[in-house]
């Protein structure tokens, strides 16, 4: 087979290549040829094509992720904010924390257990490679109707990936989302959301500078696996007669990834590396000219020196290779004993593969001829950028016009009491065990806090017990009726959940889950959602770190519901004073904080009874939010609460049940206005605290000192779940709550 | 000087810096050991910890019994030393002979993690002393491979002898025979439990404090050895 090199190319301008195949549109070839002076190598063109790409591009929603820095609130806490492997925020006492939420919703769908593991294994390479020590994951998930054949496929496999790979790799699961809805059959959510924890001097970034200094692949071997994954690459456009198509899903070893963990935090500890970068999307391509891009602007890469786990490679799908559990450092020589030291002692392959200088290009040589020759800046970050036409759908006005004003709701006692139990018992609102017993949420030994509290919290210093907590959240039907102002729902809903466990929310990841940016309605969606998210950012003084974008979620011409999920990161001094939703005593009084509205749109009740989607989504109330995480902080801080949940989804009622269920207490609601209001209703910048008569006084002066409505609305107590109201009067005993709670995913899946 | 109790470290050993941290808060000297050296440094207890060593490779615990320290660890447990084996630290001292039987896929099929109720049987044990007879805990369980099998003939013998230390109550989670969740061996040197009380060792992490009885029992028969 002859090599398609760098002389060849300028030897034969008009060879024809397969650029259309590789997803490359006419204009961006004649771009690579404007950059080159010449037609782009078979080597090139493949990196190209996939650093050009969509997923490791932005092409399309760049021009409205600026709004994230252009927006961004006045903070000293941002050490490292976007366009690094992910965002790194301050939290005291020399700490630094950097987070991070990505995308793996099509590897997932195709083949759920591999997909959803490599998920995982992604976002916590991403964490390590700023040089922290991953300390926890989460998951949003989302998934077609839990009753759906396709769900009973996707959902066992993505549960169990997620736990096979975080469960080995020794990260505690603290949180996340599960989320049922129509639109995402044929295209699942995978969102893998995680942490990491470092002092302020060990950031690293990805940089590769000092000429001379050396480039290091290790890690894994370099396999089939994954090529085409960021891309719509196709093996035979390259090599016809060469093996079999290659799988464009990862296959993930998490021992590997483990081990590769270890090895690296004890590299990082002895300070011997410049720069690094994970392989990930676009694998070595990506690798070697973000870090030349980076760096002083010139590498040199002997492709041959790759370890292979298939010695039929072609150079072209070797820079594409998508092989999991790989990392790229950047070291002066005389470093590289001590680096290879570590390495052997964790059984960890390590090879040079090139070396750094001052050309200003990225060349690559294979077999002793030259196959690349860029400038790494154009492959890297000079992408091309599109300002993708955008419009409201024109079924957007008749969606709004169908409010849930309409629908009929309970009279009678009965009535209530199978909308709670229906409620309750509801895929979304049901008990999430069954699912997330399958994540060890222990390790590590920090774990403060874990579903279904409102946050996950982890220690992250033995010594004084200062702590991080996180949560995310989206409600996409809200998003679907307003994008801009679903959005700042989203970040309200999880930045009131932070609160609720008496964290100070600090910081905002997100990953923004759409259709296809091809059209015109998703793109308006996005514009909207991305532009709500980044004025609620500045208003709520949390700046965005970083996250990602997974567009062409969509089986068909139809989209799943605009799905921005967001991840709130706070910090808590001790995480000892945090709080949790279980009543833990009998008598104590609750009081519900904030102004209930008759908001019932896009709720959880119109879904769960009704099937309905339609109207206004609640009114966002930024000031209102940050008054209740005022009292909510204060609260934990001097004990003056001895439970707290948010309200959001199911309303009132679900949370007092909640709040029922896992302190194994009942409770008496005693409701003076509309009770279906009171129950139900989705209003914002609201939470539900109890109280002991010591605390009672204290609590209420700080709602008002914080100007938050704060209205006693119950006692705790008894097996039961009473509810008083001038309406209606009715009482469901905690065990039949409890069955119906539990009994619905378990009924589903557990075959 | 407080006793040293050392905390084996193999690739993929997790819960091995928790290990660590229980065996402080007991009041003993953790000391970390490495898999691939036969130096036990003169430490005067194990832990073997949990995890996926060798990422359970071939089968759970089967890599990691021919690691060198095991060759150590397993003459010193012969001449007496205290060695506990936690979830894959039980199913290394079962695949290295030292403790009867085998840990076997759940009969659920699903990785288990949740908060577990246990009765403490044996009270003679290097690693239960400190309880009392039936006394029930509430400790962390988090395995995939966490059901304990044996023939009749050493069930019987076992539980004859005293030698089962712990058993599942409110439930089996995972199809253990006869609800086994620990054994010991017939000195009560060895010790090996499913369940994971170093996760129970501090207030606000974790479902008790029930697991720190596990460390400070055998810091009890070390000093007063």
């Amino acid at each position: 087979m002859s090599i398609d090199t760098t002389a060849q190319a300028s030897a034969t301008p008009d060879a024809q290549q397969p650029w259309s195949e590789l997803g490359l549109k006419a204009d961006e070839y004649d771009r690579i040829k404007v950059i080159l002076g010449r037609r782009p190598t078979s080597a090139e063109l493949a990196m190209y094509s996939v650093m050009w790409s969509e997923h490791c591009s932005y092409k399309s929603s760049k021009v409205h992720l600026r709004q994230f820095g252009d927006k961004a609130p006045k903070t000293d806490a941002l050490l490292v904010g976007m366009g690094e492997n992910a965002g790194v925020v301050d939290v005291g006492d020399g700490y630094a924390v950097t987070f991070k939420v990505e995308s793996h919703n099509h590897p997932s769908y195709v083949e759920p257990y591999q997909g959803a593991a490599t998920g995982i294994g992604g976002i916590v390479r991403d964490i390590l490679t700023m040089g922290a020590r991953p300390v926890a994951v989460m998951d949003p998930l989302r998934f077609g109707p839990a009753d759906a054949p396709d769900t009973q496929r996707v959902l066992p496999g993505i549960v169990a990936g997620i736990g096979g790979y975080g469960n080995c790799l020794g990260l505690p699961n603290i949180g996340g989302e599960v989320v049922f809805d129509q639109s995402y059959l044929g295209n699942p959510l995978v969102n893998a959301l995680c942490v990491g924890v470092m002092k302020h001097e060990d950031i690293l970034l990805a940089t590769a500078s000092g000429t001379g200094n050396l480039v290091v692949l290790f890690g894994a071997k370099t396999g089939g696996d994954g090529i085409g994954g960021v891309s719509v690459l196709a093996s035979e456009t390259f090599d016809a007669d060469g093996p079999a198509k290659r799988p464009s899903v990862q296959v993930g070893d998490p021992f590997t990834e483990k081990v590769l963990i270890e090895c690296c935090l004890e590299i990082f500890a002895e300070d011997i590396i410049v720069g690094i970068q994970d392989l990930g999307g676009a694998g070595i391509s990506c690798a070697t000219s973000e870090l030349a891009s980076n760096g002083d602007g010139g590498m040199h890469v002997i492709l041959d020196s790759v370890p292979l786990r298939d010695a039929t490679l072609s150079p072209e799908e070797i820079l594409m290779s998508e092989s999991q559990e790989r990392m790229c450092a950047i070291l002066e020589p005389a470093n590289l004993d001590r680096f290879m030291e570590i390495c052997a002692k964790w059984d960890v392959d390590a090879v040079v593969i090139g070396t750094v200088n001052s050309s200003g290009r990225l060349t690559i040589e294979w077999q002793g001829e030259q196959i690349v020759d860029v400038p790494p800046r154009t492959v890297a970050h000079e992408g091309p950028v599109y300002n993708r036409p955008f419009a409201k759908p024109a079924s957007q006005d008749a969606l709004v016009a169908n409010s849930a004003a309409s629908l009929a709701r309970p009279t009678s006692a009965d009535e209530f009491v199978e909308t709670v139990l229906t409620l309750v018992g509801s895929p979304n609102l049901a008990d999430k065990s069954w699912i997330t017993s399958q994540y060890d949420r222990y390790v590590l030994g920090n774990t403060a806090s874990a579903t279904p509290e409102d946050a996950g919290m982890v220690r992250i210093d033995d010594s004084t017990s200062r702590g991080v907590a996180i949560s995310t959240d989206c409600n996409a039907r809200f998003t679907m009726l307003n994008p801009y102002l679903g959005a700042q729902l989203a970040l309200s809903e999880a930045y009131r959940n932070v609160a609720a466990t008496g964290a100070r929310p600090l910081a905002v990841t997100n990953c923004l889950n759409f259709g296809s940016p091809e059209d015109p309605s998703v793109m308006w969606q996005f514009s909207e959602a991305v532009t709500g998210l980044a004025d609620a950012c500045l208003t709520l003084g949390v700046p965005v770190t970083g996250g990602n974008v997974s567009f062409y979620n969509q089986t068909g011409e139809t989209a799943i519901l605009p799905t921005p999920v967001v991840g709130v990161l706070g910090v808590i001094d001790d995480v000892h004073t945090h709080l949790s939703h279980g009543l833990p005593a009998d008598g104590l009084t609750l009081i519900v904080l904030g102004e209930t509205k008759a908001e019932f749109d896009g709720s959880e009740w119109a879904h769960a009874v009704h099937a309905h989607l339609g109207g206004q989504p609640p009114q966002p109330d930024l000031e209102a939010e940050r008054q209740l995480a005022e009292v909510l902080i204060t609260a934990a801080t001097d004990g003056m609460v001895s439970a707290a949940h948010d309200l959001s989804d199911g309303g009132l009622a679900q949370a007092v049940v909640e709040m029922c269920l896992r302190g194994n207490r009942g409770a008496t609601l005693n409701l003076s206005g509309d009770a279906f209001t009171g129950l139900w209703s989705e209003s914002v910048a609201r939470a539900v605290v109890a109280v002991t008569s010591e605390q009672s006084a204290g609590l209420l002066a700080l709602a008002q000192q914080h100007g938050v409505p704060a209205a006693v609305m119950g006692t705790s107590g008894g097996t039961s779940f009473v509810v008083n109201s001038p309406d209606v009067t009715f009482s469901i005993a905690l065990d039949t709550l409890r069955e119906v709670h539990t009994a619905t995913l378990p009924a589903l899946f557990d075959h | 000087m407080s006793p040293r109790v050392g905390v084996v470290t193999f690739p993929g050993s997790l819960d091995d810096r928790d290990a660590q941290r229980a065996i402080r808060l007991a009041g003993a000297e953790p000391v970390a050991l490495w898999h691939g050296t036969t130096d036990l440094s003169k430490v005067d207890a194990v832990v073997l910890p949990g995890g996926f060593s060798y990422g359970d490779y071939l089968r759970a615990g089967a890599i990691a019994r021919f690691a060198p320290i095991m060759a150590s660890i397993i003459d010193a447990a012969n001449d007496g030393m205290p060695v506990f084996g936690i979830c894959n630290g039980f199913q290394v001292l079962c695949e290295s002979h030292l403790l009867p039987g085998a840990l076997t896929r759940n009969d659920h099929l699903h990785f288990i993690c949740r908060d577990q109720k246990l009765r403490i049987e044996n009270t003679t044990s290097a690693f239960t002393y400190g309880f009392n007879t039936n006394q029930e805990i509430v400790i962390p369980l988090k395995n995939g491979e966490g059901s304990y099998i044996a023939d009749e003939r050493t069930l019987d013998e076992l539980e004859a002898t005293g030698r089962i230390i712990a058993r599942y109550i409110d439930g089996n989670p995972n199809g253990s025979r006869r609800d086994i969740a620990g054994i010991t061996n017939e000195a009560g040197n060895v010790v090996g439990l499913m369940p994971h009380p170093e996760h129970a060792v501090e207030a606000g992490f974790g479902p008790s404090l029930d697991g720190l009885t596990f460390f400070t029992s055998v810091l009890s028969r070390l000093v007063n050895a």
